[in-house]
């Protein structure tokens, strides 16, 4: 660890420090006294042995760091086989390294990492990651795991040093440490092949620079607030560029950062022209870094991946046209459609796919019983079409005829090229979305009725205009019916091959659905011209990856037959994930927090929202506090959210305002925000979620326990006892804690570190007993 | 005594002559030629079809709003005397002369008209001038969107007139909270917006938005009561105790209360009893209740009976056999036990009873006395028809690989035994007693031998618990008789009845759980088009000439109501940035007003708004409607501040009314040019329909002849 990350404290503390100016110069001021007041309270030894409790320090955090990562690293390479979601990120991380392209939900940073990781330690991408349970054999996984058990190591310190600043207790600090170091669930998630501890890395660093610069407040425009700051927008675009869930912890330090600001511009001793400075460079650090970070790994990302792969049907036409080996690179096609071409159709909506058909008929009781039209994502030569004149018959590729372009407004035919059927639609319901008509191949050798005949439109073009490929969004209105060909993005059953329905939609809605691009394009009879000129610019290929994954992330719609877990299972550790083995012969890993640590933790966030009402309610009354009362009152959302009042600080013991307005805007309330913001969005969210979501806000409710019983406890303790009784009372309320939570380890350490042998109902596994709840199946 | 003799009587009444004329413009705007069009307009053909249900006192379910919304409707038909007699199948259809239009359209016009004058109380509760309540109120009034939708049998108007009084109850319990807290008009008008707010929410589920809203300002309201003092605790107590029972306990009570009454007017089976559990069609009038009447409750050995799996989604189902056998080999290639095949059948059907056998005895009769079948017994179940017995096996099931293929069993002589023993486990058994019961009992059947579990599929959602439905004792040991006996009709009378709270809980679930399937519609649009009005819903359209009824608003009023939003949300900003270097443009008194202003109209524009972009549902332009009327009580409150307040000498404020006098004609202008698409009164000629359509994306129909 940098010696700077300890610094912040120790210095403040060693060295007399100079304002800038006079209102900071009296803050500072205002914060030694604050320093000397905690100084003089019991808890604190004498300035004399101040060398003594910095050493003390740094051993405190070296044995945190250090057990931490003693937990995280034992039994790391077991098991040696693919375990749950590995078998997509290891997959991600090989196609970095073997550079081909891909498509997934989340942005690229942390497959990014896993690759380097996993070429840093001499993988070599060649392991295949099909399925989990496979067996990795001679390659080379530790590295990867290792990067990621290393990321996952840091979090338990962050929490650490996070919850010192706020609270300025070594005993919350260290309860926390040991909520974090002793959870089943942490450990779990750290140790394999994922993206969580990577994004959790980054959000804690990200908490814990907020926090950091937040205390350097009375020395703005310094050394340490520029760094603190910096790094904080620096963890930010780390967050976000792992998963969007990163947008969370940018939503609080966005909050903190406005409250921080509206404070500032309150200050009337502050010039305008001073909070125009802070405003600078707050925007300059917080939202200008982290996009251009952000930015940078979409570059590097599209500059790493440069060879065709499995994700190139998800992006556009003129995407695939960077990508080497794909039909589309370097390839020169005609420009302008005319009739006699080949063609593939595909729809601009993402993962749609290739208007497609088959020599499969329409089962019986759906529509007419005519051949199938579907769309599909994967190349074949079944999504060939030829587009001919609806009125003649004649092959238009005879030398004898001039070139003839399709233009905005014709009539024209699409004629299936392996079987030579019309794409026909007609007054029959369509197989899945009843409300649309049913799209058949008609006809026979391309003779076929009226029915066939299509007007093809490029959107907001004017009639006569010729038809590129690739470039005009097109539209296919069916000229009896006056519906517009799209697909509905419905999976057809069995019959249908899982295909996606096409349909002819009465409903003239501008949606995706119903546009559609020409791909391919063969026409001898036409010059062909390079398709380079195509290729779209860094930011159209920035923005359009970003539509495709928020639409692959609303797509990832829960399926009938999986298994979901909803968001209120999440707290109290409800039900787990089963990352390796099923049956009494395997070696079983199953993610579930300590149930100890997480139920102390639902406990924890019950008492603090009941002790906060009381104290607020008591204080809106105008009830004189005691002092130690009001230190409970830190951590308080409402006094967050606000600056207290004058009167109301008046009310409290003297002697303390100092340090209550020094604290009070760094308190658990901030803790309670990122558990909030890191929990409640998933109750809106449509997609599929799991288990493995609550992690993040996990480490938020941790570092709340740890606040809220380090308080409680020196609140029960001064109100029973004279000091040297209550200390003892209060030490030994924590070590009871702390050894609890370190019991409790001891006996679930099976879930993480794996268990083989009978399932926890038969008395001689290791695991009898510890089945307190039903729905957890280990 | 007596002293109206000495003295004569006097009564002082004071008449707010401009609230009269708004009420009687708005009665006027909203009442005239109600009955016309004599024909279904849209989603009248929807509301329709459950107020004839109400008229016969039919059960039905819909996930649309919880039941109040209907009632009133039906209220109106019950005034009319409608009988119910109508078939709602098509928009457009003529009207028979047995459906009193008039009075259907009744409730939701006067609602509509009521809006008028509350909107001018609303402004005037909130201290602005009398000039800006009456703007309110005039644009309430000429709004077109607003008096198409109340001028037929549609809910927004009711809706809307119901957010508007809760606010309007609210302003005025708490200005009596100033000079006379506990009077009797502050209890009454306390009490008002809970009932309000409840209505609300009885009518359309986008009342919790006002609903929430309300509570919102309230809480904010009593945080600062309880910073307050000069009062003492009890009094402080006192006072929160009040907003709590009349905020939160009426509306509960209320709300249930109208479950209450829709159950008791609702109490005859329908078309949508299938949905809801046997144990709630059991308590229904004629359908279920007519079936399982008189059938014994204890289920014995020897008895026959249906087996409905409770997990009713979408359509319910029967555990079921019959005599075809699962193929040799599946088109994947697995192979099947080649047995009989068990399906779960969403039809009544003969080959849906089953035999309750003891594995002990062969007898498939009922014995005298029956002896019941207990919780933790073990059972075998004869298929009635086919006399194979349920079975199971490590065979894979056809669909889902991982579970065992259940079967009826056929001895192929393949040593493969039958393993046809299950253990009942009753899910829900009281405490005193564990007997299998009709209807009631919801079971579970555990494989003896393999510990699996019965259960329907369909994917992770399928469920393991079954209930019998119909029931009998068997009689008839001999299989030709018994083939006989189970095609006859099943008998006949003791009604079950299911405590209200058990048949509210079960009603408000399934309306909350059942998903309509969300296609998209013609009509349908996304939010962002509402604010500009980019859209339309084009509601009816006159069958031979191009007279048309459209909903579609005054576009000076939603672009300027916009605005206004705009510029509250900007001066608000400077205001508190203002304020917050010292500098305080505004007296106090003005600034609270503006703030109390903002927070209840550009607040309830907000919540009535701004949930919809997380909505997954089929949207449409009316669901702008409730916001709408708060961007409207917003417009002359940021009016008569800027003229007040931004306007600096005598001349700016006179331009200033002289410019708000001129917009206010041009939106009567706009109003009554769109008057005919909004009363469809008027067949205008193509080309006069062509120069309507100012935006592209209106849908004005045009009849091409």
């Amino acid at each position: 660890m940098p010696p700077a990350t300890g610094g912040g404290l120790a210095e403040s503390e060693l060295r007399p420090r100079r304002g800038r100016c006079g209102p900071q110069a009296a803050r500072a001021a205002g914060r030694d006294v604050a320093a000397e007041a905690v100084a003089r309270s019991p808890k604190r030894p004498a300035w004399g042995s101040r060398r003594f409790e910095a050493v003390g320090w740094w051993a405190l955090l070296a044995l945190v760091t250090l057990l931490s990562f003693a937990t995280r690293f034992h039994r790391l390479d077991e098991p040696p086989h693919i375990c749950w979601d590995e078998t997509h990120f290891g997959k991600m991380g090989s196609y970095y390294i073997n550079r081909t392209f891909f498509f997934d939900v989340h942005p690229p940073l942390g497959k990014m990492l896993i690759g380097l990781a996993g070429y840093l330690s001499g993988y070599d991408g060649t392991f295949l990651f099909q399925k989990p349970g496979d067996k990795y054999e001679h390659h080379s996984y530790m590295g990867m795991r290792g990067f990621c058990a290393f990321l996952g190591s840091w979090l338990v310190p962050f929490a650490y040093l996070t919850v010192l600043d706020l609270s300025k207790s070594l005993s919350a600090a260290l309860l926390t440490a040991a909520l974090l170091t002793f959870d089943t669930g942490c450990l779990t998630l750290s140790q394999y092949i994922l993206l969580d501890p990577i994004l959790m890395f980054f959000i804690m660093a990200a908490m814990l620079s907020m926090v950091k610069y937040n205390s350097c407040a009375d020395r703005p425009f310094s050394a340490p607030w520029w760094f603190w700051l910096s790094l904080t927008g620096v963890s930010l675009a780390g967050a976000l560029g792992v998963k969007f869930v990163g947008l969370f912890i940018i939503l609080q330090v966005g909050l903190n950062t406005i409250a921080d600001l509206w404070y500032l511009f309150g200050d009337l001793s502050l010039s305008l022209v001073t909070v125009g400075k802070h405003l600078t460079a707050r925007v300059l650090c917080l939202i200008v870094l982290p996009l251009a970070l952000y930015t940078a790994t979409f570059a590097v990302h599209f500059m790493v991946l440069s060879k065709s792969g499995p994700g190139d049907g998800f992006f556009s036409s003129a995407f695939q046209a960077r990508l080497s080996g794909n039909n589309l690179h370097n390839a020169s096609i005609p420009e302008h459609l005319a009739y006699g071409s080949v063609i593939t159709v595909k729809n601009l909506r993402m993962a749609i796919g290739y208007l497609h058909s088959h020599r499969h008929l329409y089962p019986e009781g759906i529509g007419a019983r005519q051949q199938q039209v579907t769309t599909y994502l994967h190349k074949d030569y079944n999504n060939l079409w030829i587009i001919k004149k609806h009125n003649t018959n004649s092959d238009p590729l005879d030398p004898s005829f001039p070139v003839e372009f399709v233009r905005h407004g014709d009539i024209i035919r699409l004629e299936h090229k392996e079987t030579s059927r019309n794409l026909h639609s007609h007054y029959h319901e369509a197989p899945m979305t009843r409300k649309h008509y049913q799209v058949t191949g008609y006809g026979i050798n391309g003779t076929g009725d009226s029915n066939d005949f299509w007007r093809i439109e490029v959107v907001n073009r004017k009639f006569g205009n010729r038809i590129k490929v690739l470039r005009s969004r097109i539209r296919f209105i069916h000229l009896v019916t006056g519906c517009v060909l799209g697909s509905s993005g419905k999976v057809l059953p069995k019959w249908g091959w899982e295909q996606l329905e096409v349909t002819c939609t009465p409903y003239l809605k501008e949606t995706l659905n119903s546009i559609w691009n020409v791909e391919d394009h063969i026409n001898p009879k036409l010059p062909n011209i390079s398709l380079d000129v195509l290729q779209p610019s860094f930011p159209e290929i920035l923005l359009e990856s970003h539509m495709v994954m928020i639409r692959g992330n609303s797509g990832l719609k829960p399926k009938d037959n999986e298994f979901t877990s909803k968001p209120w299972h999440w707290p109290i550790n409800y039900q787990g994930l089963r990352f390796s083995g099923v049956n009494d012969t395997d070696f079983r890993v199953y993610l579930l927090g300590n149930p100890v640590v997480w139920w102390l933790n639902l406990l924890s966030i019950a008492l603090y929202l009941l002790s906060g009402s009381i104290i607020a309610v008591a204080m809106q009354r105008g009830a004189r506090l005691p002092a130690e009362v009001a230190a409970l009152a830190i951590m308080t959302p409402i006094l967050w959210i606000r600056k207290p009042r004058n009167h109301e600080i008046k009310k409290l013991a003297p002697g303390h305002t100092a340090r209550l307005s020094q604290v009070l805007l760094r308190g658990g309330g901030q803790v309670l925000l990122g558990w909030t913001l890191h929990y409640f969005p998933f109750f809106l969210m449509g997609r599929v979620l799991y288990f493995h979501h609550y992690f993040p806000a996990m480490l938020f409710s941790s570092m709340l326990t740890g606040i809220l019983w380090d308080t409680l406890l020196r609140l029960c303790a001064w109100g029973l006892a004279s000091w040297p009784l209550a200390r003892g009372i209060h030490v030994a309320g924590i070590l009871s804690l702390l050894l609890g939570t370190a019991y409790s380890f001891y006996l679930f350490h099976p879930l993480a570190y794996g268990m083989v042998g009978p399932l926890a109902q038969d008395p001689q596994s290791p695991m009898a007993g510890l089945r307190w709840l039903d729905s957890w199946d280990f | 005594m007596w002293g109206f003799l000495k003295r004569p009587v006097v009564v002082t009444a004071d008449i707010n002559l401009s609230l009269v004329a708004l009420t009687g413009m708005g009665l006027l705007s909203r009442l005239w030629r109600l009955t016309y069009p004599r024909a279904v307009v849209f989603d009248e053909v929807y509301y329709g079809q459950y107020i004839s249900f109400y008229m016969k006192q039919i059960f039905f379910l819909d996930d649309s709003g919880p039941p109040f919304g209907h009632m009133v409707l039906a209220l109106g038909g019950y005034l009319g005397g409608f009988d119910g007699n109508f078939l709602w199948n098509r928009i457009g259809a003529e009207y028979s002369s047995n459906v009193p239009v008039w009075s259907l359209r009744l409730l939701p016009a006067l609602a509509g008209a009521l809006s008028v004058p509350m909107a001018y109380q609303i402004v005037l509760e909130l201290h602005f001038s009398h000039c800006a309540a009456m703007g309110a109120a005039l644009l309430m009034l000429i709004e077109n969107a607003l008096i198409t939708q109340s001028r037929l049998m549609l809910l927004e108007s009711v809706l809307i007139f119901f957010n508007l009084l809760a606010v309007l109850s609210y302003l005025k319990f708490f200005n009596c909270q100033k000079h006379s807290p506990f009077s009797l008009s502050w209890w009454f008008w306390l009490t008002l917006t809970g009932v309000a707010c409840s209505c609300a929410v009885g009518i359309k589920y986008m009342g919790v938005f006002t609903y929430v809203l309300v509570l919102g300002v309230a809480a904010v309201h009593a945080w600062h009561l309880l910073g307050d003092q000069t009062l003492s605790n009890v009094c402080v107590f006192c006072h929160l105790l009040a907003r709590a029972v009349a905020l939160l306990v009426i509306p509960v009570v209320l709300y249930l209360l109208f479950f209450y009454v829709h159950l008791i007017l609702v109490f005859r089976s329908g078309p949508h009893d299938q949905i809801m559990s046997s144990a709630f069609q059991a308590s229904l009038e004629g359908g279920l209740a007519r079936i399982t009447q008189g059938q014994p409750l204890e289920v014995a050995f020897g008895s026959q009976v249906t087996l409905r799996n409770v997990f009713g989604k979408p359509v319910p189902c029967w555990l079921h056999s019959h005599q075809d056998t699962y193929p040799m080999i599946y088109e994947n290639g697995r192979g099947s036990s080649h047995q009989q095949q068990v399906t779960c059948y969403p039809f009544k059907d003969v080959n849906n009873w089953w035999i309750v056998k003891d594995p002990r005895r062969h007898q498939l009769v009922v014995s005298s006395p029956p002896r019941p079948v207990r919780h933790g017994d073990m059972v075998q179940l004869v298929h009635g028809m086919t006399t194979r017995s349920l079975n199971t096996h490590d065979v894979a099931a056809p669909l889902s690989p991982h579970s065992q293929e259940v079967s009826c069993y056929i001895d192929y002589n393949i040593s493969m035994p039958a393993q046809n023993l299950w253990r009942l486990e009753i899910v829900n058994r009281g405490s005193d007693t564990d007997v299998w019961k009709t209807i009631l009992s919801e079971v579970r059947f555990v494989h003896v031998n393999t510990s699996a579990v019965l259960k329907l599929s369909r994917g992770y959602h399928g469920s393991t618990v079954w209930n019998v439905e119909e029931h009998r004792y068997g009689a008839s040991q001999e299989q030709r008789e018994r083939e006989r006996e189970l095609h006859s009709p099943a008998q006949v009378d003791v009604s079950r009845n299911l405590s209200f709270m058990a048949r509210f809980s079960e009603l408000q679930w399934r309306m909350l759980a059942l998903r309509s399937d969300d296609s998209e519609h013609k009509y349908s649009s996304s939010p962002l088009e509402w604010v500009t009005l980019d859209t339309n819903i084009a509601y009816w359209l006159h069958p031979r000439t191009s007279a048309q009824i459209h909903l579609l608003g005054n576009i000076v009023i939603w672009v300027s109501g916009s605005l206004a939003l705009a510029i509250y949300a900007l001066l608000s900003l400077w205001y508190l940035l203002r304020r917050r270097r010292n500098v305080h443009d505004l007296p106090q008194d003005a600034w609270l007003r503006w703030v109390l202003a903002g927070a209840l109209c550009a607040g309830g524009w907000a919540v009535n708004y701004l949930p919809f972009f997380l909505m997954e549902k089929t949207l449409f332009l009316y669901h702008y409607l409730p916001a709408l009327t708060f961007q409207i009580l917003l417009l002359p409150v940021v009016l008569q501040h800027i003229s007040d307040h931004l306007c600096r000498s005598q001349l700016q404020r006179s331009i200033f009314s002289a410019l708000v006098v001129a917009w206010y004609s041009s939106a009567c202008h706009v109003s009554n040019t769109l008057r005919p698409l909004t009363y469809g009164d008027k067949s205008l000629s193509p080309h006069e329909l062509k120069a309507l359509r100012w935006k592209d994306s209106w849908d004005i129909l045009i009849r091409k002849h």
